[in-house]
């Protein structure tokens, strides 16, 4: 029992300290703590283009390390963050970043959830209106009116008749 | 009945879109590796590659790809690129022509590794220059080996073949497109 829980406490030691992959090498790194942030976030956005669903930040291919050191010295030389994805994106289409940008080419793939959720509401919209309006499209005419209550009238003179007999 | 046409239309929609879906996920060569190079109709970047020594061909630059008035095939290659070998014959072919310039980009390659390479299976290029550290491949939008550019006489990228031309490539695609880049001059 206390093997076990020494086992758990262990392994739980492990998840806690388990920071996620890291592949950059320590020669990449940059003296200036803050850069080398921006480093960071901004390599976690791009796109290793070899292994495709990984960012370089941590992919281990030789063109993911290149372009963790382009990053780098893009941003030594005084390139904002944006400047640097669009230094990648111009070089290697939008596909190098995971946030897609919002121009024409993308601009269905922000708006289109929106558009058919739009869509779908005004579809309920005109179901509930539509029956509503075939309500008040067939009103009734004056003759079917006074027949309608002639019938109505009719009914009710039986029921008490009828109850009168019974009672 | 009208209604009833109402009530099928999300369906229709639905089914439209899967149609859609499968056709794109299962049109023949739709390959997701392959990305659309956003480096056509554009100029070739800036680059200056030095000479692979003693290999007797020169290294080449942005410039070379202007001076001669001839279009240009940038190809791509390495001696660890296994690909590189099955469309070695057809760089043979295309470099034989004297009316085009062949380049060799020698991609993320050891010096020797490279030189060895091309003494065994011969060098087609009429220059040769060396990327050791892909920088110049990163410039061009390189993300695999081999790839291959077709740049016109003015230095403009026309067109962009990623991975080792396969049988029939070089006829059907590369020879086209020169063919058609040569008219136009």
């Amino acid at each position: 029992m206390r093997g076990l829980l020494l086992f758990t406490a262990v392994l739980f030691l492990f998840t806690v300290n388990s920071d996620p992959v890291q592949a950059f090498e320590p020669d990449e790194v940059l003296d200036d703590p803050a850069l080398e942030a921006r480093a960071r976030e901004i390599s976690k956005e791009v796109r290793c283009l070899v292994c495709q669903n990984e960012p370089i930040d941590s992919s281990n291919a030789d063109l993911a390390k290149e372009l963790r050191i382009v990053v780098r010295e893009r941003l030594v030389a005084g390139d904002s963050d944006d400047d640097v994805k669009s230094y990648l994106s111009d070089r290697y289409g939008d596909f190098v970043l995971f946030r897609p940008p919002f121009n024409t080419a993308t601009f269905l793939l922000w708006f289109g959830p929106l558009l058919v959720f739009g869509i779908g509401g005004i579809g309920l919209i005109f179901f509930y209106r539509g029956n509503k309006n075939l309500k008040l499209a067939n009103p009734l005419s004056p003759e079917e009116e006074t027949r309608l209550n002639q019938l109505l009238d009719e009914n009710e003179k039986t029921k008490s008749s009828n109850s009168g007999e019974t009672s | 009945m009208n209604k009833k046409i109402l009530f099928t239309l999300p369906l229709l929609i639905t089914l439209v879109l899967f149609g859609y879906f499968f056709w794109a996920l299962t049109k023949p060569g739709r390959d997701p590796k392959i990305l659309p190079s956003v480096l056509i109709d554009k100029p070739a970047p800036e680059f200056n590659l030095t000479a692979l020594e003693n290999l007797g061909v020169p290294g080449f630059s942005r410039t070379d790809l202007t001076t001669n008035g001839k279009i240009s095939v940038v190809n791509i290659f390495a001696s660890w690129c296994v690909p590189c070998l099955a469309e070695h014959p057809d760089m043979v072919k295309l470099g034989k022509r004297d009316d085009i310039n062949l380049y060799g980009i020698n991609y993320r390659d050891k010096p020797d590794d490279a030189l060895n390479w091309l003494n065994r299976n011969g060098n087609p290029y009429h220059r040769v220059g060396r990327d050791p550290k892909s920088r110049t491949g990163i410039e061009w939008g390189v993300y695999g080996v081999p790839e291959t550019f077709i740049v016109d006489a003015t230095g403009t990228i026309r067109y962009k073949h990623v991975g080792p031309l396969n049988p029939g490539d070089l006829e059907n695609k590369i020879l086209p497109i020169i063919d058609n880049l040569q008219a136009q001059k």
